[in-house]
């Protein structure tokens, strides 16, 4: 029993911080992993030996990865998830402060070119236990059914494997999971199910959004948040830090690290931090388990299948290291599409300033969404769809975009800077199209485990720069109706990452099938953003953890079958 | 264009140290940072760090005389020596030490051609007009080797230098943030509210008022 008001969960405690060192000495270990809702406590966990073949080792514990350990441990299977990151406690290894917190981000080098250079690391990558789920912005939005059949209904990008309906159930499933905090009803699409947890508060930023939309004649709406707007165990109501994409410091945040991981463990499945998988075994045309390197050593663990959920630039980067006389051009690559076809969201926006003070950095980032672009498909000149949404970005990211994308420095930066708290924005998250040019591949340098460093090409095509253009205006437009002053737009910006192992109905044109099963290789899986063939207008976090809880069921359902040896 | 001002008079986010807008991790981390010095370097040598020093200077200028100023130049050198990355780089340029090594040479370099003096001796004049050279991609002097100066301008000098600065509680004080905020947070979201341990902005005629309500913040 625990005692309320005993600083053992978010309560501010005057006690210190953890004695060890997180990022360089592993914390699963001795049969325990850290209790991440609780100051210095820990939980039991299951540990198999090396040399035990594990039904599934999961590569990367993110929105993939982690959901799918819970979901396949809570199925009965034996499951060991490793990942490159460390096992944080947040109530006590998170400060308050952007420049400490870049620890959450995959940091490690990564080489970018082509004609729109991606920026990595802070936004789109992270590298702890929990993977980017640690340090995102909560947004949780479903896929518009038709964007599950977009070539046929829509007319351009794929056709996907998955049929709406189904995923719409298993949406259900993650929204409850997670107690999603949304609106009483959403004004887009098929009626879903009302959201467990009431819609948070608006900040004056999510106000300006609403203003505008009003405005310029289209819906909007609270923004579904994966942060709980009531208590839920150990999880009290979010406070409005305003650091969520640095890291939530008191677990309001629905992170995978404080629910599905927790299940997971308590379910059965090892969780190994600060492990890095190098490169994928397959034997007679089957994966047989994964080299990986932790505490000062590389070790092989074996296992019956292995599941890559290292989001869309190191899951083909494995993919690909691991290639062997079996598979000289790399795992699971027989149509020649690992790596390619990546496909990132324009994360463009425009900002104003108002006679008002905003203070947009109380309250999670982006309170106020509307998907009226996403659903509405007349007045467009270019394919595909996007939302926006409000913005409450913090000094350093601030002053960089700042000094980035409006190109100020000196006094016409510090002086601009002033204004920060009478500052609104609104930020896309765009539909982009796959494009083969688009790719990781491996460069010749190498990084500190002696692992090939990635190149990563980008450049958009004219339909990208279109729907920029579109949003942009129509952005600014709805800024300048809702009061906006001095707007200027911020054009350079991408976020999330997809497409690279893309999912299909032939081997010959995709990587995975509709389970995120190899076309190649059997008992080899994918499972997060890379099998995305098309993105559409919405963040992805949802969407992973829906098929990811999917493709659990349906491994089980195929051991049932009788195809134990390959699930 | 507008200049710099006092806007938040009295406002010190240090003060909120020891309330709970500060847990024990956010303590440790900003007094770690507090205790950079301006003048320490670790990683660069002392003709490239006082290049740095100058270049900061223009970059995120301060009030001459300011008691605590933000030691952006050390900062970066911080991170250097850390070997902190960012997560990518762009194709073109060196790894992030060697690329401010590089960078910093090239434009002393360049500043002795034009001027015939080091980088940190010029004048704000000259010094903003290499900058803006810099910035153009047209200095183009062999010591810069094969890396393009629009690159280390735009993928160095400007996201180091203006994260540093936007990373330490003088500039935090300078702009009215709320600074750290774990696990108290905030209460009053709407257009115009304020918590009382958030900044007053200093309305014209009213400054004493914000001063006053700005030493309450720690309270």
């Amino acid at each position: 029993m625990r005692l309320s008001g005993t600083g053992t969960a978010a309560d501010n405690p005057s006690r210190g911080t953890p004695a060890d060192d997180p990022m360089h000495r592993p914390r699963a270990v001795d049969g325990r992993a850290p209790d991440v809702m609780r100051r210095g406590e820990w939980v039991p966990m299951r540990q198999f030996r090396d040399e035990e073949e594990v039904d599934f080792v999961i590569v990367g514990t993110g929105a993939g990865g982690g959901t799918l350990a819970c979901r396949l441990a809570e199925h009965g299977f034996t499951v060991a998830a490793l990942d490159a990151g460390p096992y944080w406690r947040p109530l006590e290894d998170f400060a308050s402060d952007e420049m400490h917190q870049s620890k959450l981000y995959w940091t490690d080098e990564r080489i970018v070119d082509g004609e729109n250079p991606l920026q990595m690391g802070s936004n789109n990558s992270g590298k702890s236990v929990g993977g980017s789920t640690v340090h995102y912005a909560m947004v949780a939005l479903r896929f518009r059914p038709e964007w599950f059949k977009s070539r046929t209904l829509l007319g351009y990008g794929a056709d996907w494997p998955l049929d709406w309906r189904e995923m719409w159930s298993y949406y259900d499933q993650v929204e409850d999971d997670l107690k999603i905090s949304g609106p009483v009803t959403y004004p887009w699409g098929p009626k879903r199910p009302r959201y467990r947890y009431r819609a948070h508060e608006l900040n004056a930023a999510a106000k300006v959004l609403a203003r505008g939309a009003e405005a310029m004649g289209i819906d909007w709406t609270p923004t579904p948040l994966a942060t709980v707007s009531a208590p839920r165990g150990d999880s009290p109501p979010c406070v409005y830090r305003g650091f969520c994409t640095v890291g939530c410091s008191t677990n309001a945040k629905q992170s995978v690290l404080v629910t599905y991981l927790p299940r997971a463990l308590a379910a059965g499945a090892e969780i190994r931090d600060l492990a890095m998988v190098g490169r994928i075994e397959t034997k007679d045309g089957r994966a047989t388990g994964v080299h990986y390197f932790r505490d000062g050593r590389w070790r092989f663990q074996r296992a019956r299948n292995v599941v890559v959920a290292g989001y869309a630039i190191e899951t083909p980067r494995l993919l690909l290291m691991s290639a062997n006389r079996e598979f000289p051009d790399g795992l699971a690559n027989s149509s020649g599409l690992v790596g390619k076809n990546l496909i990132v969201q324009g994360n463009q926006a425009v900002w104003g300033d108002f006679e008002e003070e905003i203070r947009s950095y109380k309250g999670p980032p982006s309170l106020a969404v509307t998907e009226h672009w996403n659903y509405e498909d007349r007045g467009k000149d270019f394919h595909g769809g996007y939302c926006y949404m409000s913005q409450g970005p913090l000094p350093t990211l601030w002053g960089s975009t700042q000094a980035g994308a409006h190109g100020l420095w000196g006094e016409a930066l510090v002086s601009e800077m002033q204004r920060y708290n009478h500052v609104a924005g609104l930020k896309i998250v765009s539909e982009y199209l796959a494009q083969e040019r688009n790719r990781v591949t491996l460069s010749d340098e190498t990084d500190q485990y002696g692992l090939p460093i990635p190149r990563i090409t980008y450049s958009w095509c004219d339909n990208d720069k279109a729907l920029n253009r579109h949003g942009l205006d129509f952005m600014g437009q709805a800024l300048a109706a809702a009061g906006g002053r001095n707007i200027w737009e911020q054009g350079d910006d991408t976020n999330h990452l997809y497409g690279t192992a893309r999912m299909g109905h032939d081997s010959k044109t995709s990587v995975v099938n509709g389970d995120c099963r190899s076309w190649d290789i059997p008992n080899l899986w994918v499972c997060d953003g890379s099998v995305f063939p098309t993105t559409g207008g919405v963040n992805p976090s949802l969407t992973i953890q829906a098929i990811a809880l999917r493709t659990a069921d349906r491994i089980r359902a195929m051991a049932r079958g009788g195809d134990r040896r390959d699930a | 264009m507008q200049s710099r001002k006092d806007l938040f008079p009295g406002y010190d986010v240090l003060a909120k140290r020891d309330t709970p807008s500060w847990n024990p991790k956010t303590r440790s981390v900003i007094d770690e940072r507090l205790a950079i010095t301006p003048r320490t370097h670790r990683f660069l040598d002392a003709a490239e760090f006082a290049t740095l020093l100058a270049v900061a200077g223009r970059i995120v200028p301060q009030p001459a005389g300011r008691t605590d100023p933000v030691p952006a130049a050390a900062m970066v050198d911080h991170k250097l020596a850390s070997g902190e990355h960012d997560g990518y780089r762009q194709a073109g340029l060196p790894e992030q030490g060697t690329a401010w090594r590089l960078g910093l040479k090239a434009l002393d370099a360049e500043a002795r051609a034009a001027f015939g003096a080091a980088f940190g001796e010029l004048g704000a004049w000259a010094q903003d007009m290499l900058l803006k050279t810099c910035e153009d991609g047209a200095l183009r002097g062999p010591a810069w080797a094969d890396m393009p100066s629009d690159l280390f301008f735009k993928k160095r000098i400007i996201p180091d230098l203006v994260k540093a600065y936007y990373a330490h509680p003088t500039a935090w004080n300078e702009i009215g943030w709320g600074g750290p905020a774990s696990p108290r947070g905030y209460v009053r979201m709407d257009f115009d509210r304020r918590d009382p341990w958030e900044a007053t902005e200093a309305k014209p005629g009213r400054e004493e008022e914000a001063y006053q309500e700005n030493l309450r913040v720690g309270r």
